[in-house]
């Protein structure tokens, strides 16, 4: 009777270090933020449109229509139809595709080089520190659009080497923030401890250090998707991304430009898909710097 | 001060050295035999040839890297493919253009977001702190080029009032330079002013709660006074090194503005380089805009030690 007491009074402490333990807690101040939830909720909303965009469009974003050249938004075409005669709702849906998928493939080249080096960098110095410091210094030193179009018009336009010239031109960010977050882990207590029992260095540094950079790192990712959408769109803008029919955002506004009089709305729409997309990125990514700021209540 | 000067110019070559790497090996990434790519549409092999020599395609990477960066030392960035015209030459002309609505733009910058930065920090917490972050998270969040694309729509395509697009010099008309810069001015610096505003509101709700700012309230000082005298000449120190780094980040920006507004500029001159394949003034100019920025940052450092007295010893 008095072990079962125990076992209850262990798990109920058990679960109250559960609601209180970081990740939670981060959680609760996260849902607390009333614009973070807002970004959160036009990102799945954009992702699912995204992903559900054969069952949501209402048409093909490529057939062209010569009888519906430029229509002004109707109930036919609720944002209207571009200078080939293409429903640009359907394009919007479909460009979410180009957007997103640049977003999330070029952080992510980002984070599978940048993290390793900067691991690699913060936890050993000396000389390999150095020489990765220096490139880094390198590569941050040529402004970021300069360089994402340069290796984009280097490789050739499409959106795959769009992706990975954003890719590229993010990773020295994540490089330096990983160095600079593993410095000042690695000195602490616990990783000591680690490196005292005998762990091998690979395992403190994945096991003992990398969850402990995670927070950080996640902030940046969100921030860097908002960088990266712009500057896909941007490629695209100059062509150096989508390459047409395929839909994008940013060709859809390279269109637009020039019936600007005579077809405002090819502007209006593409540029409020990649604001509200960006903004909302942004929000979130505010939102969980705050949500992961130890000093916040 | 010297010291502090040597020793951040000491530290600036091993970044120039892999800078100039960076944009050496960009031509690395062209698929194929680059004397091909080149050489466009003329196949004629005495062309190739005379290409591969010229570029000393027909040597070992590292031979063709020590004359490419001999020639950037003594200013020769190479040749434009397209209109035969030195690089070098070209970036001479195009840059003060760009440089002026870069100029332009600041302006903008400092005027919006140091105002909004003072005001939301401040009134902290009212509608004007709330409207402030609302302003910086619409600059974080807009592309230059719908904005831009939004403004000549409103401006001068339903108003009439500023031309759509087109350059002219002040030298020539001065009032019609401003009138054709002053649209892709506000597109540049509207994002530097949401960055400046963020970094402003954040320094000035330091130095308002500071020991200092306490003292002069308690001396009996008009707030006026205490904010723009006391606090606001402190906080604006971190504000002036991010000034100086906002200026390269126009170079990289005006790439799209001047696209959008067909200002004859730095940015132009990249986007049709890019177009045209004409890699030396791609090259070229990521080299001038890498080098200009790490200057920028030297100046910022160099403010931040000079108006940062305990900093110099």
């Amino acid at each position: 009777m008095a072990e079962a007491a125990y076992d209850d009074a262990l798990i109920g402490a058990r679960a109250h270090d559960a609601v209180d333990s970081p990740a939670r807690r981060a959680l609760r101040r996260l849902l607390r933020r009333k614009g973070a939830l807002f970004g959160l909720a036009v990102i799945v909303l954009f992702i699912l449109l995204a992903v559900l965009a054969p069952l949501v469009s209402p048409y093909d974003p490529t057939a062209q229509s010569w009888t519906s050249v430029r229509k002004a938004p109707s109930a036919l075409h609720w944002f209207g139809t571009d200078d080939v005669g293409r429903d640009v709702l359907a394009r919007i849906i479909y460009g979410a595709r180009a957007s997103l998928l640049a977003g999330l493939v070029s952080v992510s080249i980002a984070l599978t080089i940048g993290v390793p080096l900067g691991m690699v960098a913060g936890y050993f110095g000396g000389f390999i520190d150095a020489l990765l410091s220096r490139i880094t210094d390198a590569m941050l030193a040529c402004p970021f659009l300069i360089l994402a179009i340069a290796l984009a018009s280097f490789l050739g336009p499409s959106l795959r080497n769009a992706m990975i010239a954003i890719g590229i031109t993010v990773t020295p960010i994540f490089v330096r923030l990983t160095r600079g977050q593993v410095m000042t882990v690695k000195v602490e207590d616990y990783v000591e401890a680690a490196r005292v029992l005998g762990n091998p260095r690979w395992r403190i540094a994945v096991v003992h250090i990398l969850p402990n950079i995670l927070p950080a790192l996640l902030v940046q990712a969100s921030l860097s998707i908002a960088a990266a959408i712009i500057a896909e769109a941007s490629l695209s803008f100059l062509g150096l991304g989508q390459q047409p029919p395929a839909p994008s955002w940013g060709s859809m506004l390279n269109s637009a430009q020039r019936f600007l009089t005579s077809a405002p709305w090819m502007a209006v729409w593409p540029g409020l898909a990649i604001f509200l997309t960006v903004m909302s990125f942004n929000l979130l990514g505010d939102g969980l710097r705050d949500a992961l700021d130890p000093r916040e209540n | 001060m010297l010291t502090f000067l040597a020793k951040r110019l000491i530290q600036l070559v091993p970044t120039l050295f892999f800078v100039s790497v960076l944009i050496f090996s960009l031509q690395q990434l062209l698929p194929g035999d680059p004397a091909l790519t080149i050489a466009g549409e003329d196949r004629d092999p005495a062309v190739i040839e005379q290409i591969r020599r010229q570029y000393h395609l027909d040597q070992p990477l590292p031979v063709q890297y020590l004359h490419w960066v001999g020639g950037v030392l003594h200013g020769d960035l190479g040749e434009s493919m397209r209109i035969k015209q030195s690089v070098s030459a070209l970036v001479a002309e195009k840059l003060p253009v760009t440089i002026q609505l870069a100029l332009m733009a600041m302006a903008f910058s400092i005027t919006i977001g140091l105002t909004a930065g003072v005001v939301a920090a401040v009134f902290k917490d009212t509608v004007w702190d709330y409207l402030a972050n609302v302003f910086a998270l619409w600059g974080r969040s807009t592309p230059s080029f719908w904005l831009g694309i939004m403004l000549i729509f409103f401006f001068s395509v339903q108003l009439g009032w500023l031309p759509a697009s087109g350059y002219v010099r002040p030298s020539e008309d001065f009032w019609g330079s401003i009138a054709a810069t002053i649209m892709p001015a506000f597109v540049l610096g509207n994002v530097g002013a949401a960055v400046l505003m963020r970094h402003t509101r954040s320094a000035m709700l330091d130095a308002l709660h500071s020991d200092y700012v306490r003292t002069a309230r308690a001396k009996g000082l008009l707030e006026r006074t205490v904010v723009l005298k006391h606090a606001m000449r402190n906080a604006l120190t971190p504000v002036i090194t991010l000034g100086a780094l906002e200026l390269g980040e126009l170079l990289s920006g005006a790439v799209l503005t001047e696209q959008i507004f067909s200002i004859p500029g730095f940015g132009k001159l990249i986007v049709d380089a890019v177009f045209n394949r004409d890699y030396a003034v791609v090259q070229g100019v990521v080299l001038v805009t890498a080098t200009v920025y790490i200057a920028l940052n030297l100046i910022a450092d160099i403010l931040y030690v000079l108006v940062n007295p305990r900093l110099r010893t």
